[in-house]
């Protein structure tokens, strides 16, 4: 067990925004966490890193590797942001700082957690973009957010975010800002570093097809508690909980009536780290 | 599913490698290019607004006497050159200007241009003072109080600050130079140097500078007891804007994904405040600094006025009430070169800090 949350329950200024979330992650495994805006699935993922907003109280066990998180000095917790456990936002368009190079936000934590210096940290920075399948890695190291499209962006961020060889990655809605043709490019990567770095991934999004596509796991979120939870095949053929179920009755029409879990299923998907161009050893990024 | 994204990023930017000049430089080389055009506007702006300005300076300047002999005022006409078309004046007027030779004046009797070297360095001591002073506070007050937003120190900074854009101007320097000056008597009167030192020798004509070129300490800190008050008189109001929107710039900064992205990579603090947030807020507050700055030099004319700091407001002053046209002239042109070049500042800024504007 990489992670595990049990209670978690957060509430902000007197609203209950979690109730009791129990989770837990495993090394090379996809958790999906699924539900409608506002069961809680983003604030579950801030919880882990402690960057819940402002005025907000956490009670319950965020476990990191036998280490408890919730109760975690800020200066130990920042050795564990981005070090232990990194983070992909939503939109890429808006959580790369547009006025600093890729380069820089590839290599400072980077530098600041391995204690690595400038040259090393750029040789790694340039092997991350190529893992990432970034085309000519060298030149975007210089460049700056707004002169890539969106896909790429966001793969940056997962480059940015795996720099320091996380155990556990929380991507928060990583597809939803990009465009449908994007979205399985991303997914695979996604699911291809899992795979080969053995990463902990909690994927958490309101999409039942990206769900159905990479977890292994899946757990369904309402109203701050999760309502189901289990392996992919099991939640979403055979739904035990009447909200899961209404879930995927309002899918389109095209997922439902067919087989929803394996409809959008990507090809390969495990297959594709081996093939990816500049793939680094394990031993280079552990 | 096509990988649309890697081809389109893969096709290289054009903008970047147009004939070898890397975008700052062109970037540069555009603003300034710019500003010398704009340059040439503000003479024949200012040249046509003295000029439409009613009031005669014939009258101004003869005696009542001489003004009843139509031969001394045909004459004095000629002298000055208005007896000539409009645009012959400008045209010869611009001519001076590009020669550095700005007309005489006619209350001095000196080239305006000697007039504008003696004068304009005394400003831009004091108004650089306060700018800078102005910059360091207002940035620090404001930063300090978006991080401890609705604790004690906001609310007092944010007290301060508006206090600091109410008070006008030249009430704050009459009660700054009764209260220092003549009650607690801790500060110089009036003037850039106590007299009984004497100036330093002109090097620059900025007193502190020339006080220690010459190696005369005591003259420095004379100019300095001189310089401080008139100049945090004048900062005063640009510290309390500052602060204010440095505030709510830092404020919407702290509330971006990129600055929660820089959190989840475990930065420290205080690379977040600096690398994330500043650089962002900046671009607003480098926006408000540069039209604060051209209003503190209007404040300056005030200033200078009650703290007989004999800078180019004193002299745009007397100027003006004399009808020296010449003079005036100069006095606006150097405003609005001034002007210019706290834009052109801005401009860059704006490039150094931003990517994208220097990359269009």
């Amino acid at each position: 067990m990489t992670l595990a949350i049990t209670d978690l329950k957060v509430t902000i200024g007197g609203k209950d925004i979690l109730r009791g979330v129990d989770l837990s992650l495993q090394e090379g495994r996809v958790h999906g966490l699924a539900g409608e805006s506002g069961s809680g699935k983003t604030m579950t993922g801030l919880a882990v890193l402690g960057l819940l907003p402002h005025g907000a109280r956490a009670t319950g066990s965020i476990a990191l590797g036998g280490r408890e998180l919730l109760t975690l000095a800020n200066k130990e917790l920042n050795q564990v942001r981005g070090g232990e456990v990194a983070m992909v936002f939503q939109d890429p368009a808006t959580s790369l700082h547009p006025m600093l190079t890729i380069g820089r936000q590839l290599t400072e934590h980077m530098r600041h957690h391995l204690g690595v210096g400038k040259k090393e940290a750029r040789a790694r920075a340039v092997e991350l973009l190529g893992k990432v399948r970034i085309p000519g890695a060298q030149e975007a190291y210089g460049r700056f957010p707004h002169q890539f499209s969106g896909g790429m962006r966001q793969r940056i961020a997962i480059a940015i975010a795996l720099a320091c060889s996380p155990k556990v990655l929380i991507a928060d809605e990583p597809t939803t800002a990009l465009d449908v043709t994007v979205q399985a490019g991303v997914l695979r990567l996604l699911r291809g570093l899992c795979d080969e770095l053995g990463l902990a991934v909690l994927l958490v999004t309101h999409d039942l097809g990206v769900m159905s596509a990479v977890a292994d796991e899946v757990s369904v979120m309402k109203d701050g508690l999760v309502v189901e939870s289990g392996p992919r095949g099991q939640v979403l053929r055979e739904p035990a909980h009447p909200y899961t179920r209404s879930l995927l009755a309002s899918l389109p029409d095209t997922a439902t009536t067919t087989d929803t879990a394996t409809t959008t299923d990507l090809p390969a998907a495990t297959d594709t780290a081996a093939g990816l161009p500049g793939t680094v050893t394990d031993e280079g990024v552990r | 599913m096509p990988e649309k994204d890697v081809a389109v990023a893969a096709v290289p930017r054009p903008a970047r490698r147009r004939r070898g000049v890397p975008p700052l430089a062109r970037f540069l080389i555009r603003r300034i290019l710019m500003a010398l055009l704009l340059a040439w506007g503000i003479t024949l702006v200012t040249f046509v607004l003295t000029n439409l300005v009613p009031g005669d300076p014939v009258a101004a300047n003869l005696g009542q006497r001489a003004l009843g002999d139509p031969a001394i005022v045909a004459q004095w006409r000629t002298e000055h050159g208005l007896d000539k078309p409009l645009w012959e004046q400008y045209a010869l007027h611009l001519g001076g200007v590009v020669q550095g030779d700005l007309g005489m004046s006619q209350q001095s009797h000196r080239p305006v241009a000697e007039d504008l070297a003696e004068y304009v360095p005394a400003t831009l001591e004091l108004a650089g003072v306060a700018i800078a002073i102005s910059l360091v506070l207002g940035v620090a007050f404001g930063v300090v109080a978006a991080l401890r937003r609705d604790r004690l120190a906001d609310h007092v900074l944010r007290v301060l600050s508006l206090v600091g854009i109410s008070v006008p101007t030249f009430w704050l320097a009459l009660v700054a130079f009764y209260v220092f000056f003549f009650r607690l008597q801790i500060t110089p009167g009036s003037g850039r140097v106590d007299p009984a030192l004497g100036a330093p020798p002109g090097v620059t004509g900025l007193q502190t500078v020339d006080a220690l070129l010459a190696g005369r300490w005591d003259i420095f800190t004379s100019a300095v007891g001189h310089l401080i008050t008139p100049a945090l008189v004048l900062a005063l109001y640009t510290i309390g804007l500052l602060t204010r929107f440095t505030r709510s710039a830092v404020l919407e900064v702290l509330g971006q994904d990129y600055v929660r992205a820089a959190r989840a990579k475990g930065l420290p603090g205080r690379v977040i405040l600096f690398r994330y947030v500043l650089r962002s807020a900046l671009v607003p507050i480098i926006t408000v600094a540069g039209l604060a700055f051209g209003s503190l030099l209007s404040g300056t004319v005030l200033v200078e006025a009650i703290f007989a700091w004999p800078g180019i407001g004193q002299y745009a002053y007397k100027s003006a009430t004399s009808l020296d046209l010449p003079a005036v002239m100069g006095v606006g042109l150097v405003v609005g070169v001034v002007y210019l070049a706290i834009n052109l500042i801005v401009d860059v800024l704006y490039g150094v800090i931003d990517p994208r504007v220097r990359l269009q």
